[in-house]
């Protein structure tokens, strides 16, 4: 019997560790992620912490699956609403099959938004996006623009021709050329979201246009490769290599030169921004109706659309600055 | 004449006692760690000991148990189905392509089971008359059904349900009472009466034991094979069912990675990985104990690796501890 009562005393052990005593007035905010060791999600739950810490009578329950699967979000989220929180957040694995199971969690009075991956409508009040095609559009270019205050030509190497987000993007870039004076687009050409073909066709568009002055990527993919082809053919200084980026993968590119800075999404301020919204609408009945305009702290506030989404900011830029602290995170 | 009758001697046919030996069982002691969990969860978290709490907590293992029991037949048998998961996407896939041409729910019910089925005789045509190794075949099958699911839908989803189709994996019997719960009973008393009341279920112990004695002994090997293949195919279309019904809409993810859980509920449930030996109401004890224990640190909102850690630890442990307990009395009952 020994082995089961060790079993049982660790079962203990962990219970006291986990059973962290909540002050009962405690407003309790469960952000639910989907998968538990993701740095993403880790640095969001810490901004999720700076929302609680900001507001005083928060407490944070940050949970989520081992997995990313929708079953196992679906035992979180029944968990949750056995111990009665007073808010979930969550960022979803599944648009659909979360819907059942977070529409029993409003009947019984729980406040559920969505932040990062949504839930469809009727399984939510509210969403939460990063950022919004516009804000995208505009910040590529000028990522672009602001190292080039005398003007260039820059280029865009993008995904496939059928990407639906990329595509939209430079539309929204294009819009909003004529606030950048000087700036010449000469050449959009497709990596298809491969290595060697972004490098490649960056290689290529350094060699048609030899005094091209950076090259837009608004790819995870397509920039890491944009910059090693712009560090191999020796023309670091010369072309700078921007757009969307994850910090991890470019800090050697940072490093290197050969990229000035780039953006994407900053998972601390949206862990931060998702609290506060659950905060204002559980504690102080913010309305979730389209065109209502919530607070969130230090980020300002959210206006809602027709189908109860916002976008939070401009995507974060990252650059020899900050590039360290963000690096290992996601 | 009386002496002789008064020397023969009373050799018992096993050494202690029917109690004894039901207390020392497998059952017993998984029943003790059932409770055991029960008490600490009602003492830890003020939230597990509500009636519609524990309702919701069965969601946890209803569709897996469900699996489970046809499987601990299969494995009793010597065998093992490891595309049970994949041909939940499957078949959940095929109600969700019905579902889009107007199916109603008698339809898809149908469509579910049979597609169930079909799959299993798949696995049974290739282990039984082709002779091939189970658990080769359905780590094929696993990426087999799962892909095609994943051909039919790629990226989108199946969402245009029947309303009254959701009273599977969401309604209730009675009061908390769930058509899962009671589904999951049902099943349960069939596969105890299948293996432990009928020849056919002495006829499962007995391959599992030595298929070239059960063959020798006039039992159809492989027709109880292809049976048993059947059986989870079905069971696997009936879990596709409730599954599907709970999530309200398909996707060709769905249950991924549930078979390594529905095995792991069969070995903790006492039913001998090798084959030969198990039993239905271990299966059910086994099943309320995952339950419980991953419900009761979700409660306590423990991560969800430390729950992956403790039930394996849980596994190793019950496993360990009959054999641990032998070998200590083997030692000591030397001189």
């Amino acid at each position: 019997m020994s082995v089961i009562k060790k079993i049982m005393a660790s079962a203990a052990a962990v219970a006291m560790m986990a059973a962290s005593p909540a002050l009962a007035e405690d407003m309790r905010i469960a952000l639910v992620v989907k998968a538990l060791g993701i740095g993403f999600f880790e640095a969001a739950a810490k901004g999720a912490e700076e929302a609680a810490a900001e507001l005083g009578d928060v407490e944070i329950i940050y949970t989520g699956p081992t997995d990313t699967t929708a079953e196992g979000q679906i035992e979180v989220i029944n968990a949750l609403i056995a111990q009665n929180v007073d808010a979930i957040a969550i960022s979803a694995n599944d648009t659909d099959a979360l819907v059942p199971a977070l529409k029993k969690a409003m009947q019984r009075g729980i406040t559920v938004i969505s932040w990062d991956s949504g839930v469809a409508p009727e399984g939510r009040q509210m969403h939460l996006n990063p950022s919004s095609n516009p804000l995208i559009g505009n910040m590529i270019i000028k990522l672009a623009a602001d190292h080039l205050p005398d003007g260039g030509d820059v280029a865009v190497l993008s995904a496939t021709t059928t990407s639906t987000n990329q595509n939209v993007w430079i539309e929204e870039m294009n819009k909003v050329m004529g606030n950048y004076p000087g700036i010449n687009v000469v050449s959009t050409v497709y990596g298809d979201d491969l290595a060697d073909k972004s490098y490649r066709e960056a290689t290529g568009l350094m060699q048609s246009f030899p005094d091209l002055d950076a090259i837009i990527a608004p790819t995870s993919v397509g920039i890491v490769a944009a910059a090693q082809a712009v560090v191999d053919a020796g023309k670091v200084g010369q072309v700078n290599v921007t757009g969307l980026g994850l910090p991890s993968e470019m800090a050697g590119a940072i490093e290197s030169g050969a990229s000035q800075s780039f953006a994407i999404w900053n998972p601390i301020d949206l862990g931060y921004s998702a609290t506060m919204l659950a905060y204002e609408i559980a504690k102080n009945g913010a309305s979730t109706e389209a065109g209502a305009t919530i607070p969130m702290g230090r980020m300002g506030s959210l206006t809602l659309d027709e189908n109860s989404e916002g976008a939070m900011a401009d995507p974060f830029i990252y650059d020899a600055s900050n590039i360290d602290a963000f690096k290992s995170i996601f | 004449m009386t002496d002789a009758t008064s020397q023969t001697r009373h050799i018992p046919d096993r050494l202690h006692s029917r109690l004894y030996a039901t207390l020392r069982s497998w059952e017993a002691l998984l029943l003790a760690v059932a409770v055991a969990i029960f008490i600490v969860n009602s003492f830890t978290s003020p939230y597990f000991l509500n009636a519609w709490n524990l309702s919701d907590a069965t969601f946890n293992f209803t569709e897996k148990a469900m699996i489970a029991f046809a499987m601990a037949l299969l494995i009793i048998a010597g065998e093992i189905d490891l595309s049970v998961a994949s041909i939940i996407a499957l078949a959940s896939t095929a109600m969700g392509f019905a579902a889009q041409y107007g199916a109603g729910t008698p339809e898809l019910v149908i469509i579910g089971l049979t597609v169930g089925l079909l799959c299993g005789a798949f696995n049974a045509f290739f282990v039984t008359v082709l002779g091939l190794p189970s658990i080769v075949v359905t780590i094929g099958t696993m990426s087999l059904f799962r892909g095609i699911s994943f051909i039919i839908l790629g990226d989108g989803a199946y969402r245009g349900y029947p309303a009254d189709f959701a009273w599977f994996g969401q309604g209730y019997v009675f009061w908390v009472i769930t058509v899962e719960m009671v589904l999951f009973v049902i099943i349960a008393v069939i596969y105890g009466v299948l293996l432990h009341k009928t020849n056919f279920g002495r006829a499962v112990y007995a391959i599992g034991n030595n298929p070239t004695g059960a063959l020798f002994s006039g039992i159809r090997v492989q027709r109880v094979k292809f049976i048993l293949f059947l059986l989870t195919g079905l069971m696997s279309g009936v879990a596709a069912i409730c599954l599907t019904s709970r999530l309200g809409s398909t996707r060709p993810s769905i249950a991924t990675g549930m078979e390594l859980e529905v095995v792991t509920m069969v070995v903790l449930g006492g039913v001998n990985i090798l084959g030969g030996s198990g039993s239905i109401p271990g299966v059910v004890i086994a099943a309320f104990v995952m339950g419980l224990v991953t419900f009761g640190l979700g409660l306590l909102n423990v991560p969800g690796i430390v729950m992956s850690i403790f039930i394996g630890l849980l596994l190793i442990g019950v496993i360990a501890l009959p054999r641990l307990w032998t070998m200590i009395a083997a030692r000591r009952a030397k001189p």
